[in-house]
């Protein structure tokens, strides 16, 4: 056994809004660069839809993650050697375009703010970024806000298709799910696998996957090998980027930028213990239903002191033992077993989880028939606006069951405190019956409606000062410094907004004060 | 006439070579940052995949057919068994299929970055440069195989080039013997040292980066804490 610790996400669908604030916050601190315009290391789908990029669930035309290929496990996108031998790497077939995300454009405001004296209202018409040309808009990073054409592109959602009985795109029977996606720091990343040139790793000491700038040689089967598509291609730079999981505020004790700002609450930042030397085994569990519950089996118990020992002796430190007891991410993960991988199937053992929504029931009002039979609530899930077979085509390979379970116990606890609230008796064997005590379902509630900053973010900090000189590191991380050295043809950063004109009066030895008072004018950073 | 002998086939060439290592050197050491394969199959697809495929499946063996022709002294040929028929034949055909498969895709690949609009707002001038040179050694190349041949049969490039340029690397160059080449060999060859001594300011470093040892490693890589 040897014991690695994984910085973990958990997002509760129950409750996210759809309000992009976790992208636009995420984009600003980012990809608000050249090359990177199109990159949203964080976003939000609707579901059903097709995504972004256009169908990235859909591996039989991507082929990103793993498959068992007799028994073995194998890139889906073929092995090594076919990658560096057989031509691929002149040509990668696999590898989604620009248009598959979608071509970034930005306006000139000038033709606005220096209109002249006309009948009609001025307009300022779309430029596309890479040719500066004029544009019309066809696709874009959030095409299908809130089923926005969801009856021509709803069909084409590969959960949708995998869904035996016919799904209906009307108003009366259409439902919806947000999904913000963000990449999952798997367990056995096929994107770091896929990378030729080692560039990409997964760190030792909290499971973040990085991409290293100096070493990427842009072959580009990273984008290839992610099934989540969140590996992105520079085009000013030509090399891979993607999500950080913002790794300077995690080092620091503080959560990433988009659960830190989403408003909804939605997100627990924690850590959690697996066992490294199983890895391997269970991303080739056979039956891709059961990856779930392998992935579940992975994860160590952070309370069990054979399990705190080998932790200790494998280096872990006693703040991050100590996290891992108090991890909201196990404890909605593995305890109360609410929250879900993000398919499964594509076997990378990913590591941001998700809990499934409940949603409205078609045929009778939740609340008026369990209150008179609570036992209603078990039937009343099949009933759900939300197909439970869509959300587990999303979460555990097709394995209702599983999801079923965990609706079931929300609808409990919500059951269970409408009846302490309303002052009502409530037959705690109901409770029992899910496999939940009292205790417990205040916990949950605790960590699901209340959600205090506290109970949703236990990160401990990774003592880098014990390791390295944290004076000479400070503005290493980001992607500023690294454009530095502009004489080989890397292009100097110049869109990168308010930080550009902060630096343009740097030249002029201001200090902040002055700048800001400069720039920053009634909230709009002045050019 | 001799000044420019002189020039041309001595010290044009030991310039080239000593930017070629001192610039990869020098590239390396500075600028781990801009080195990539810098591709723009990202941005264009279909045009690349013909183009690209056709291009480096050509180069390769042609490059091999190179060092086979310009290092591989004739006599050693001879006692391989390799006698000027065989070798004729082999140069002619073999190189000329390979070559035209080079040219042809080089067609491609320029006129793709030169006609989209997308991919030619995104190239830099060395990418530009990189191309149009490419292209124009590669024509010379297919030129001089083809059609010099057949008109000058006489003519035999192991006997006069080849001999000059392993004595540039034996530090003893006879410029005399470019005398008698043809122009298009001349070209060729000189645009050969000139694309030498730009790849190490362009893209054309990725060819160093072809990554053999993936084959070797462990898929998944973890890294420690790294001190500095």
């Amino acid at each position: 056994m040897k014991i690695k610790a994984q910085v973990a996400m958990v997002m509760n669908l129950d409750k996210c809004i759809g309000c992009h604030t976790c992208s636009v916050t995420c984009k600003t601190t980012w990809t608000n660069r050249k090359g990177a315009e199109y990159m949203w290391f964080n976003n939000v789908e609707t579901k059903p839809g097709i995504g972004y990029p256009k169908r990235w669930e859909d591996q039989e035309l991507y082929k990103g993650g793993w498959q068992l290929r007799k028994g073995k496990l194998e890139l889906k996108s073929g092995n090594k050697l076919s990658k560096v031998a057989l031509g691929k790497i002149f040509y990668n077939p696999d590898m989604p375009e620009m248009k598959d995300y979608y071509e970034p454009w930005t306006y000139n405001y000038e033709e606005l703010t220096n209109a002249k004296d006309q009948q009609h209202s001025p307009v300022a018409r779309p430029h596309s970024v890479i040719t500066g040309k004029k544009m019309n808009l066809e696709w874009g990073p959030n095409w299908e806000d809130d089923l926005a054409g969801a009856h021509i592109t709803g069909p084409l959602d590969p959960n949708i298709q995998k869904i035996e009985e016919e799904i209906k795109f009307n108003f009366e029977k259409s439902f919806m799910v947000y999904l913000p996606r963000l990449c999952e720091h798997c367990l056995n990343p096929s994107c770091v696998a896929s990378c030729p040139s080692g560039a990409m790793y997964k760190r030792d000491e909290d499971g973040i996957v990085l991409v290293d700038q100096e070493a990427c040689r842009g072959w580009r089967y990273c984008m290839t090998g992610c099934p989540y598509k969140k590996v992105y291609f520079n085009w000013e730079t030509n090399k891979a980027e993607k999500c950080t999981f913002c790794f300077p505020r995690v080092e620091a004790g503080l959560p990433t930028v988009c659960s830190e700002t989403c408003t909804g609450r939605i997100r627990y930042l924690g850590v959690l213990l697996y066992d490294a030397d199983r890895v391997h085994e269970i991303a080739s569990t056979e039956n891709e239903q059961d990856l779930y519950k392998a992935q579940c089996d992975l994860f160590l118990d952070p309370n069990d002191p054979a399990i705190i020992a080998q932790a200790r002796k494998d280096g872990i430190t006693e703040d991050w033992i100590e996290a891992a007891k108090n991890s909201p991410v196990y404890k909605l993960a593995i305890e109360y077993k609410l929250a879900f991988p993000l398919h499964p199937e594509y076997r990378t053992l990913p590591m941001v989880w998700y809990v499934p929504p409940l949603s409205p029931i078609m045929n009778y009002f939740e609340g008026r028939d369990s209150i008179a039979n609570p036992d209603m609530i078990f039937p009343a899930i099949e009933e759900m606006r939300t197909p439970i077979q869509y959300l587990a085509n999303m979460l555990t390979a097709g394995d209702t069951t599983t999801v079923k379970e965990a609706l079931q116990r929300m609808a409990m606890m919500r059951s269970y405190m409408r009846s302490i609230t309303t002052g009502q008796e409530f037959d705690h064997s109901r409770l029992e019956r899910i496999g939940l005590t009292a205790r417990q379902t205040d916990e949950m509630y605790r960590l699901l409606a209340i959600a205090k900053y506290e109970d949703r973010f236990v990160i401990p900090p990774s003592h880098k000062e014990e390791h390295m000189n944290p004076y000479r590191a400070q503005g290493a991380a980001g992607y500023n410094g690294m454009m530095g050295n502009t004489s080989m043809g890397g292009s100097d950063c110049s869109g990168c907004g308010a930080v550009e004109s902060m630096r343009n009066s740097e030249a002029t030895d201001k200090d902040g004060k002055p700048i800001f008072e400069e720039n920053f004018y009634g909230g709009i950073w002045r050019d | 006439m001799h000044m420019l002998e002189q020039f041309l086939w001595i010290i044009v060439p030991y310039v080239c070579i000593v930017i070629f290592i001192v610039g990869h050197i020098f590239r390396y050491r500075t600028d781990q940052f801009s080195w990539t394969a810098k591709s723009s199959e990202f941005i264009e697809k279909k045009q690349l995949m013909i183009g690209s495929i056709l291009f480096h499946l050509g180069i390769i063996p042609v490059i091999m057919g190179h060092i086979v022709g310009l290092f591989i002294p004739k006599s050693w040929m001879h006692f391989f068994g390799v006698n000027d028929h065989m070798y004729h034949i082999g140069a002619v055909y073999v190189g000329g299929f390979f070559g035209l498969a080079t040219l042809l895709g080089m067609i491609i690949l320029t006129s793709r970055r030169f006609t989209l609009q997308s991919v030619r707002r995104l190239s830099t001038v060395s990418d530009l440069v990189v191309n149009v040179l490419l292209l124009f050694i590669v024509f010379m190349g297919m030129y001089a195989t083809l059609f010099t041949n057949a008109v000058q049969p006489e003519f035999d490039y192991r006997e006069t080039i080849s001999i000059w340029f392993r004595g540039l690397f034996m530090l003893s160059p006879d410029p005399s013997l470019m005398r008698t080449v043809p122009v298009s060999f001349q070209i060729h060859a000189l645009t050969g040292f000139a694309i030498f001594a730009f790849w190490p300011f362009s893209r054309l470093v990725h060819v160093w980066s072809v990554p053999l040892n993936y084959v070797g490693r462990s898929y998944i890589l973890y890294r420690r804490h790294k001190s500095n």
